[in-house]
């Protein structure tokens, strides 16, 4: 066989999580990276730059005067063929917005990373989802880490990803701000080589740049265009739904750490279970084997790939639990419950798969959650297993319901 | 101290090093081929303001990100905070404090009201003046927690401080940390 990957041996480190996705950025090496200081963001652009002032990479790095103007320069230069990306966080992201739906639009396989922060008001600079879920529509793909490992892993798997010709979308991929993003944590960094034969050189299928086959970038789109390009976009991140396992698997072969869209633990035999994104899956699996240690059957989906939506992979995971607790760490508010919490809803109703299912925002603003409030959800969800009150149906984890003390 | 798994929570004031500390200690284990976890407590901290930080050190991979809210060890850089700050809260049974102080823990311990377990007290900002001219308690606090715990070997934690503060300062700076550091594990007191 040509195609065997040879599992390589990488070296381990202690390195803050946005310094993790530093590395990550430095043995990719990007064509342009583009990008503006915000906490807790601002560690991955000055050591990139660093990394730039010392001749590691071949980089153009443009330190640029807002996030607008970060992510618009990435939008230029992949309409011109470059490797493009870039990382924000927060108020941040907030600010790219507009140029969010653009760089999807174009089909530009653009990666940022994004060091999930809160948003402002009140002003608080610590981590939730809020700033990465609120940007769910925009047609980019959504990669979310657990852990510092995965974080380094994410971005590295994100280029082929993006890069993929079935795909060809940009791609976010989420850190807990502070939580990984300031923490001094352990990971296995690859070897340099090993990253540059993984995301190989990146060559466009169209590219401004390439005179012998002149193309428009940005033209208008009348009605007659738009709405079919914009089911071919629709098409493109569903194809992710196949592209991001398959890619997954790849980088399992070459290190040993493999991925997918959810991850179970110790899901097959649980009665109830938690949903959930992100660092915070930590403390439930803790949670989880002191429970299962008492013989309490209790399990976890966490989801790593939240756009695409993966519905079938959540639904056939859930299938046979008698109730879920599904966790949100945002503020996206104003429906029955938190996002995850409704889509999920979508995916179970559709597929005719019943079972009681509650909402719980939890740990917004850096709002610390320990193993024993997660075995809290436990207990109450074995309550309504059992046939307990499901009310209310939308919860805030750590906080009393209202009337209560 | 023996355990699999050792959950430190420091205690300092803004611009004493509790942070950097946290992680160099962190770090260490990373040497002795254990799973560890250094992660400060950001607010709106400035010069001066009471801080916290955590190192998690354990023979197993470390899955928690939260908070230590039932510390092992409470190293405390600035005993001023005993008057504002609930430094024991949580703190296990079997648990310890190592405080910053020029007193031996006879005398240090009524500061510690109804404090019954285990006090160290090492004087690690009189070390820090002695040595590098500032109130610098970071580094011998931990030499302080490296001898009364063992969680690393004192070879190993000298080597992390000449390595991560060799980074950025000039040798005579980070060879007074190391002597600083060797003296403070030498001159750790108990009961």
């Amino acid at each position: 066989m040509s195609n065997v990957i040879q599992q390589v041996k990488g070296k381990v480190v202690a390195l803050e999580g946005d310094y993790a996705i530093a590395e990550a950025l430095r043995q990719i090496n990007p064509d342009v990276m583009a990008a503006y200081p915000i906490t807790p963001q601002t560690e991955i652009v000055q050591k990139f730059s660093e990394f730039y002032a010392e001749g590691v990479v071949d980089t153009e790095f443009v330190p640029v005067e807002s996030e607008h103007a970060a992510l618009s320069t990435c939008v230029g230069a992949s309409a011109a063929g470059a490797r493009a990306m870039t990382a924000t966080c927060g108020a941040g992201l907030a600010l790219m917005w507009e140029i969010l739906w653009c760089a999807s639009g174009l089909r530009l396989p653009i990666v940022m990373a994004v060091v999930n922060r809160s948003l402002s008001a009140p002003l608080n600079i610590l981590t939730d989802q809020t700033d990465e879920m609120a940007t769910r529509d925009a047609g980019w793909v959504q990669l979310y880490a657990e852990s510092h490992q995965e974080a380094y892993d994410n971005i590295i798997q994100a280029v082929r990803i993006a890069e993929h010709p079935d795909v060809m979308l940009p791609t976010m991929c989420g850190m807990a701000g502070f939580v990984l993003g300031h923490a001094l944590g352990q990971l296995e960094l690859l070897p340099d080589e090993a990253v540059r034969k993984f995301v190989h050189i990146y060559h466009p299928h169209y590219s401004l740049l390439d005179t012998d086959c002149p193309v428009t970038f940005g033209a208008f789109d009348h009605w007659d265009y738009f709405f079919p390009h914009k089911r071919q976009q629709w098409e493109g991140l569903n194809n992710a739904l196949r592209v991001i396992p398959e890619i997954g698997e790849e980088f399992g072969r070459l290190t040993g750490r493999y991925y997918g869209l959810v991850e179970p633990y110790m899901l097959d035999d649980a009665e109830v279970a938690i949903v959930i994104i992100g660092s915070a899956a930590g403390a439930t699996r803790v949670a989880i084997d002191e429970m299962r240690a008492e013989g309490i059957k209790v399990g976890m989906l966490k989801v790593r790939c939240y756009r695409p939506f993966p519905a079938d992979a959540i639904a056939e995971a859930l299938q046979g639990r008698k109730a879920v607790a599904v966790l949100d760490r945002t503020s996206c508010m104003g429906g029955e419950g938190s996002p995850l919490f409704t889509e999920i809803c979508s995916a179970l109703y559709n597929r005719n798969i019943a079972m009681k299912i509650i909402s719980y925002t939890y740990g917004l603003g850096g709002y610390d959650t320990i193993p024993e409030e997660f075995c809290q959800v436990y207990r109450n969800l074995l309550q309504i297993a059992q046939g307990g009150k499901i009310e209310p149906i939308h919860r805030f984890l750590s906080l009393p319901e209202r009337g209560e003390s | 101290m023996g355990k699999e798994t050792l959950e430190i929570r420091w205690h300092g004031r803004g611009g004493q090093g509790a942070v950097t500390a946290s992680k160099m200690l962190a770090e260490t284990a990373l040497e002795e081929g254990k799973y560890f976890l250094g992660n400060p407590d950001y607010g709106a901290e400035r010069m001066g303001a009471p801080i916290q930080a955590y190192t998690r050190i354990s023979i197993h991979p470390i899955k928690l990100y939260c908070q230590i809210t039932e510390p092992d060890v409470v190293l405390v850089l600035d005993s001023t905070l005993l008057d504002t700050v609930d430094v024991l809260e949580g703190l296990k049974e079997d648990g310890i404090v190592i405080l910053n102080i020029p007193l031996p823990p006879a005398e240090a311990r009524p500061k510690l009201s109804n404090y019954k377990g285990k006090l160290y007290t090492i004087d690690a900002s009189g070390i820090a003046m002695d040595i590098l001219g500032r109130n610098l308690p970071n580094v011998p606090m931990l030499g302080a927690v490296t001898k009364v715990t063992g969680v690393v070997s004192r070879n190993s934690m000298a080597s992390v401080i000449r390595s991560r503060l060799g980074a950025t300062m000039k040798e005579k700076v980070v060879e007074g940390n190391v002597t600083a550091f060797e003296k403070a594990y030498d001159n750790v007191l108990t009961e």
